[in-house]
């Protein structure tokens, strides 16, 4: 095991040999010093999930980070080729699992796209409300878990209980708390039931101290500030040289957001703001992801307001299912729903990459049709796995306990990095 | 509104009641009078059963969360669920200070020795519960990256659900727990007939490549 540079990419054999090492090994430097290599995990309680990161260390300095992946790999892209294209939804929404709605949106999106098909605008405000949902519930899971991260361990129990509140509401509108399905190609699932709306405006009447709470706690606590200002700052260039978008990218000042620069699912008819740092350090990302708590919440409630009357589901019988009621009534609808369920709705041959902005970043998903009912090829672009080439550059030079802090600070998610 | 205290029924013959335990610890009772003290004050236990209810009470699971299901464990923590109500959330980062290991989320071949590895690092006695579809039965994907847990090592209790819900896991929890105080077998080789399977390194045999036997004096996995 020798320490690399981290400028170059490995060969596959050099990953190999890398990922088979776990011995701890030491070279010398110098006279007095010496590099020690250092093994994370796949099981360590700070690395969210199954990540491995092979560290090199000189005392207490990170020379360098290799991320080892693949211990979460779920064949998601590959089993969606053999499914029919509505039947891939709960299939890719496993994937990044603290932004399901995101990924089922992102490949709906791309369907919606092949096939040229409108999606009514009640169905459009729909899941704007449910995407900015999710993406206050993903922000409250990793705003509690780096919290744990650093010490501090009631923010954990504060984040989980505005969590449930989130994941009632997807209960009411779906049945299930995660994995909801409720995206579906051409609309929704179902409207929202009676009851569904007081219950989110208390909500987000709520949320907004709720976070001015989670504020308090922690910016005013001398440790999460030592732990977090200052600490492996990266410079916007070198951000987008490695292709990284999202909260991090934000926190550098670059205001780069895909609902403003390219908006879809009409986000352009709604008012709000980009949060974006100056420093590009742990303390801004951290920043950037908690003002966006409040911009989502923002956004929720002028969706709520100007939700349009009409239906939630395209009116195509080729690609939605037909309502309940008309399969009694009607011999067409029978067999529109026979054919929908048994073989699925075939889509013209073309290929298409849908990008949506992520609560991590840019989340697109590329979609390839030859005419089949089932997609040729399927692919996402995580952000997570994009923004986990920006780590060894982070922490290049700093404590390995700050090390921890950017790990938090970057929010991977393993089953979106592996799939 | 008044207050009236009175004597608890029975209260009165506490002198009596203390005598008698005084004459059965000389061993001064005999016949109907020792029998009747045994009825109605001693309890008898095994220590094996008294182990197996502190056990079965106090679990200590392991941090280890491998996809969505671990989301839905660490909410078992929080303040809705609470599993500090049982007594089970005490989270231990290190299998050495673990008994309970929820396999939370989906197996990937590649992940499978390493989950080994930590199970046969843990003390005996120890428990697995295997959460959600995936690390059950592969679940909703059921393809060449996965593995169900049941070919790799032994699980007591499967929790069926994509993800399950927080009180499914409890549920789950609560369910080892009367499977831990109804057995006497602690350990996990007892349980499941698998006495002589242990992998020993003979001496002599230095190339130590089976997973999970370790060289003397090799700490790479403690």
């Amino acid at each position: 095991m020798t320490s690399g540079s981290t400028t170059g990419s490995p060969s596959p054999e050099d990953y190999r040999k890398r990922e088979e090492s776990i011995t701890i090994s030491s070279e010398p430097v110098g006279e007095t010093h010496e590099l020690l290599t250092l093994n994370i995990g796949p099981h360590h309680p700070a690395t969210h999930g199954v990540l491995r990161l092979i560290t090199t260390l000189e005392g207490e300095i990170v020379r360098d980070v290799q991320p080892i992946i693949g211990y979460v790999h779920t064949g998601i892209e590959k089993t969606a080729e053999d499914k029919a294209y509505w039947k891939v939804i709960p299939v890719v929404e496993r994937m990044d699992y603290l932004g399901y709605y995101f990924n089922s949106m992102a490949f709906c999106g791309a369907v919606e796209t092949l096939l040229a098909l409108e999606v009514p605008p009640r169905a459009q405000y729909l899941r704007v409300i449910h995407l900015e949902l999710n993406r206050i519930m993903s922000h409250l899971v990793w705003l509690g878990t780096s919290a744990l991260d650093l010490g501090a361990i009631s923010m954990f129990w504060y984040c989980f209980r505005e969590r449930e509140k989130i994941l009632d509401l997807f209960e009411m509108s779906s049945g299930q708390r995660m994995h909801t399905r409720y995206f579906q190609v051409g609309g929704v699932m179902e409207d929202i039931p009676r009851g569904f709306e007081p219950k989110l405006r208390a909500f987000i009447k709520d949320m907004p101290t709720r976070a001015d709470q989670y504020a308090d706690l922690l910016e005013k606590n001398e440790i999460v500030l030592q732990r977090l200002r200052g600490t492996c700052p990266l410079d916007q260039e070198t951000l987008l040289k490695l292709s990284v978008t999202g909260p991090l990218l934000r926190a550098a000042g670059h205001p780069w957001d895909l609902r403003k620069a390219a908006p879809y699912s009409s986000y352009d008819h709604f008012s709000f703001r980009i949060p974006v740092g100056t420093v590009g350090d742990n303390y801004d990302r951290y920043r950037v992801r908690h003002a966006e708590i409040y911009e989502s919440v923002k956004i929720i409630e002028q969706a709520l307001d100007g939700l349009p009357e009409g239906p939630h589901i395209t009116d195509d019988r080729k690609v939605a299912l037909p309502p309940r009621h008309e399969l009694a009534t009607s011999m067409e609808a029978l067999i529109h729903h026979f054919k929908l369920v048994t073989e699925g709705f075939r889509v013209p041959p073309g290929e298409v990459y849908y990008p949506i902005e992520g609560p991590r970043g840019e989340l697109g998903c590329f979609v390839r049709s030859d005419g089949s009912a089932k997609p040729a090829r399927v692919h996402m672009r995580d952000p997570s796995f994009v923004n986990l080439q920006a780590a060894a550059p982070m922490v290049k030079d700093s404590y390995i306990a700050d090390l921890i802090a950017t790990l938090a600070m970057m929010d991977p998610v393993l089953g979106g990095i592996d799939r | 509104m008044e207050v009236t205290r009175e004597p608890l029924p029975g209260a009165g013959d506490f002198r009596a009641r203390q005598l008698l335990s005084r004459d059965m610890l000389r061993g001064d009772l005999e016949g109907e009078a020792l029998d009747r003290y045994v009825e109605e004050r001693v309890m008898t236990t095994t220590l094996d059963k008294a182990v197996a209810w502190a056990r079965g009470n106090s679990f200590y699971p392991m941090t280890f969360g491998l996809a969505c299901c671990a989301i839905e464990m660490m909410s078992i923590v929080g303040a809705r669920m609470d599993i500090a109500r049982f007594g089970f959330e005490a989270f231990r980062a290190s299998p050495r200070q673990a008994d309970l290991l929820i396999l939370s989320g989906r197996v990937s071949i590649k992940m499978a020795p390493v989950i080994r590895r930590i199970y046969d690092q843990m003390l005996e006695p120890k428990w697995a519960i295997s959460m959600g579809a995936c690390c059950s039965s592969m679940g909703v994907f059921n393809n060449y990256a996965l593995v169900p847990s049941d070919k790799f090592m032994p699980v007591d209790v499967h929790v069926p659900g994509c993800p399950p819900r927080p009180e499914a896991l409890a549920h789950g929890i609560l369910r080892l727990r009367e499977k831990v105080l109804g057995t006497e077998k602690q350990g996990w080789r007892e349980r499941y007939d698998a006495v002589g399977t242990e992998e020993v390194l003979t001496s002599g045999d230095t190339d130590g490549v089976q997973i999970n036997v370790f060289q003397p004096g090799d700490t790479a996995g403690a």
